[in-house]
């Protein structure tokens, strides 16, 4: 029996590098992945992502750097010698052969014994609840149908490493909610380490243990879809995941437990330190639903939390109003100069300060709910 | 009255009639009625007396008399020339059309994985040869084939042979030019359904661990499967009638049916008989034609 080493991360790329007509497309991209982890790359189109899973599969070979895969170097080695299954994007089921034989495609190509592969391909397709859809071609099924066909048939063989290529992509929204909890259900319930790309930070959030955001061939940031979220490290970041408001400034005061930045639009007080200097320009970044939105001016208690002297608010007018029925989204017009995004979750039915278009808003943010981006 | 007058107003006269009119006219006026002309012919007796052939229906004394002849069609069952005529016709059509496939896949398969910019010049290289007269094109091997041609004299040359090999007039020789003449128009089809294919599902076959050659039987192949039909179809119809080829390059054991007819007509000067042996060999391509468009109607049903 061998004893698992907790430091030792089952897939590590190091260094890795692709060119392309002497284009880089990956650039210098290190990623290690433990074990039983959903590993999210992120980004928009271009940004690498997809050829850095292509890599793993093993149909673009690295210009330079490492892949191994449970301490085996795997650069140089065919797809089909691969421990690693992809579900392709929009799933790449073979048009020509049913739901039970591209289940079985794999593991005959395994040469595993018939009654061995029978019982596997129906162990798959219970897995994906589609028992009785073995005899039906690709093109019988709807969406949602094909797209468990294509997670069956990349799990069939049991691979050490799943790809995922924007899994969810080709469904509409409602069935891609629904099918998002299935995944990660199946994934979990097998135990295979899963490395996914996405385009869509909803998918990724919801489904990844950690994400990596990706943009012109270099990893960003690293971490948990709530570090990803709440404590961005950079501006490309804050403004990728989800919507943010960002103020630019300078800093102004700048003590252990607090900073203070000066904005066009006003001062922010920051009730953490930061990692930068005096007169350094910086972003404030300000996620809407962590402003409150009112027409009267803060009172005493809320100025309390937002900060004296009238630190972390703001004065406009209501230019644009988007009702989304579980929260409203505003747009404010600040007297500074810019638009100022704020959501406002709608827990009563009747709200009678609701707020109307033109109409002159106070805007104020607790200290601790900000991000200081210095890049 | 109202039927009449919109039929006058020519109003029915719409675009898309004249469009789809197009077609079946031309179907009717150049394939439909000159083989219902040739039925006729093939069921009448040989008028030696000026006509080539008889008629078919008499009115004599008010009295319509129906002759129908089917000696003809008898005489073909019965007679083990035209037996042998139609099976060597059938062989030597298969032979040309495997051959053509064997080598005509390959061909198609690296052009619609060529570069897209290199892939038009490719395609006009493999028209090329219809550029120069096909009789020329196929004259040219008598002078490749024979027994002092380039080949026998470059294989002696070289010292491979002493004797030279008798390659003329035998069903090589007829081989050979039937592939050489009959072999693009295997590879256009073929080209042009495997250059649609998606390279995803070769990949994913890769991913599933299929080594190429695995995935080559197992997803291209089968993928490709109405390009191959087309292809044989496209090949093996024309050559089951062939009558130039075996004319010029083939032998006494490469009988061919166009030889025979063209014999009847011209020769014996037997137009009935002519006609019904026109008939059997239309009968031989139908079928295997309506074989393949069962198959594709099914295919487009299903998909």
């Amino acid at each position: 029996m061998t004893i698992e080493r907790a430091a030792e991360p089952f897939l590590l790329i190091r260094n890795l590098i692709k060119e392309f007509d002497g284009v880089r497309a990956v650039n210098d991209v290190s990623v290690a992945i433990n074990k039983g982890e959903i590993f999210a790359l992120l980004g928009s189109s271009g940004c690498g992502k997809s050829t850095l899973l292509r890599m793993l599969a093993g149909f673009e070979t690295p210009t330079h750097g490492t892949i191994t895969l449970g301490g085996k170097d795997i650069v140089g080695v065919p797809p089909y010698q691969r421990p690693i299954n992809m579900m392709f994007q929009s799933y790449a089921l073979f048009p020509h052969l049913s739901v039970w034989d591209n289940i079985a495609f794999g593991l005959r190509r395994d040469g595993l014994p018939k009654d061995e592969i029978a019982a596997r391909v129906e162990q798959m397709l219970s897995l994906v609840q589609l028992g009785a859809y073995g005899k039906r071609k690709p093109h019988q099924l709807s969406g949602g149908q094909q797209q468990r066909v294509a997670l069956a048939r990349s799990l069939a063989k049991r691979p050490q490493l799943l790809l995922l290529d924007e899994p969810l992509g080709a469904l509409d929204k409602k069935l891609r909610e629904r099918t998002q909890m299935e995944l990660v259900g199946i994934i979990e319930e097998v135990g295979v380490t899963c490395v996914m790309v996405t385009h869509d930070q909803d998918e990724a959030m919801s489904m990844a243990t950690r994400i990596a955001v990706m943009s012109e061939g270099r990893i960003l940031q690293f971490g948990a879809p709530g570090e990803i979220y709440e404590t961005p490290n950079c501006r490309f970041v804050a403004d990728f995941i989800g919507s943010v408001n960002l103020f630019n400034g300078s800093v102004s005061v700048d003590e252990p437990d607090h900073v203070i930045i000066d904005t066009p639009e006003g001062r922010h007080y920051v009730t953490h330190g930061i990692t930068g200097t005096m007169g350094m320009p910086v972003s404030v970044a300000v996620r809407p639903e962590k402003i409150a939105l009112q027409a009267e001016a803060p009172t005493l208690e809320q100025r309390a939390v937002a900060g004296e002297h009238g630190y972390n608010c703001v004065q406009g007018v209501v230019a644009g109003i988007a009702y989304f029925g579980n929260e409203t989204s505003y747009h404010v017009q600040l007297d500074g100069g810019m638009v100022l995004k704020a959501t406002r979750t709608n827990a009563a039915r009747h709200d009678d300060s609701a707020l109307k278009r033109d109409q002159r808003v106070f805007a104020w943010w607790d200290g601790a709910d900000v991000v200081v981006l210095t890049r | 009255m109202n039927f009449l007058k919109n039929l006058l107003t020519l109003r029915w006269i719409t675009g898309r009639r004249v469009v789809i009119a197009v077609p079946f006219l031309w179907l009717t006026f150049a394939f439909l009625v000159p083989f219902l002309i040739v039925l006729r012919i093939s069921f009448t007796e040989a008028d030696n007396g000026g006509n080539p052939f008889g008629t078919l229906m008499t009115l004599v004394d008010g009295v319509v008399t129906l002759k129908v002849k089917i000696a003809n069609y008898l005489f073909i069952a019965e007679d083990e020339l035209y037996a042998l005529t139609y099976l060597n016709s059938l062989k030597f059509a298969a032979i040309t059309a495997a051959l053509c496939l064997v080598i005509g896949y390959p061909f198609a398969y690296f052009m619609a994985r060529a570069k897209p910019t290199v892939r038009p010049v490719l395609l006009m290289l493999v028209m090329m040869p219809f550029w120069t007269s096909f009789l020329l094109r196929i004259y040219a091997w008598k002078g490749i084939l024979a027994n002092h041609g380039i080949l026998n004299n470059f294989l002696i040359s070289i010292g491979a042979i002493g004797e030279p090999l008798h390659l003329m007039n035998t069903q090589f020789s007829l081989i050979v030019g039937m592939v050489y003449a009959y072999l693009p128009f295997m590879i256009l089809p073929l080209y042009a359904n495997l250059v649609k294919m998606d390279v995803r599902f070769l990949e994913a076959a890769a991913d599933l661990g299929a080594t190429p050659l695995q995935a080559f039987w197992r997803i291209t192949v089968p993928l490709s499967k109405s390009g191959i039909i087309a292809g044989t179809m496209l090949v093996f119809i024309p050559a089951v009638g062939e009558y130039v080829i075996p004319e010029l390059l083939g032998g006494p054991e490469t009988l061919m049916i166009g030889r025979q007819l063209w014999d009847e007509f011209f020769t014996n000067n037997d137009w009935p008989l002519a006609s019904s042996v026109t008939v059997v060999v239309i009968l031989l391509i139908l079928v295997p034609m309506a074989i393949f468009n069962k198959y594709k109607a099914d295919q487009e049903a299903r998909s």
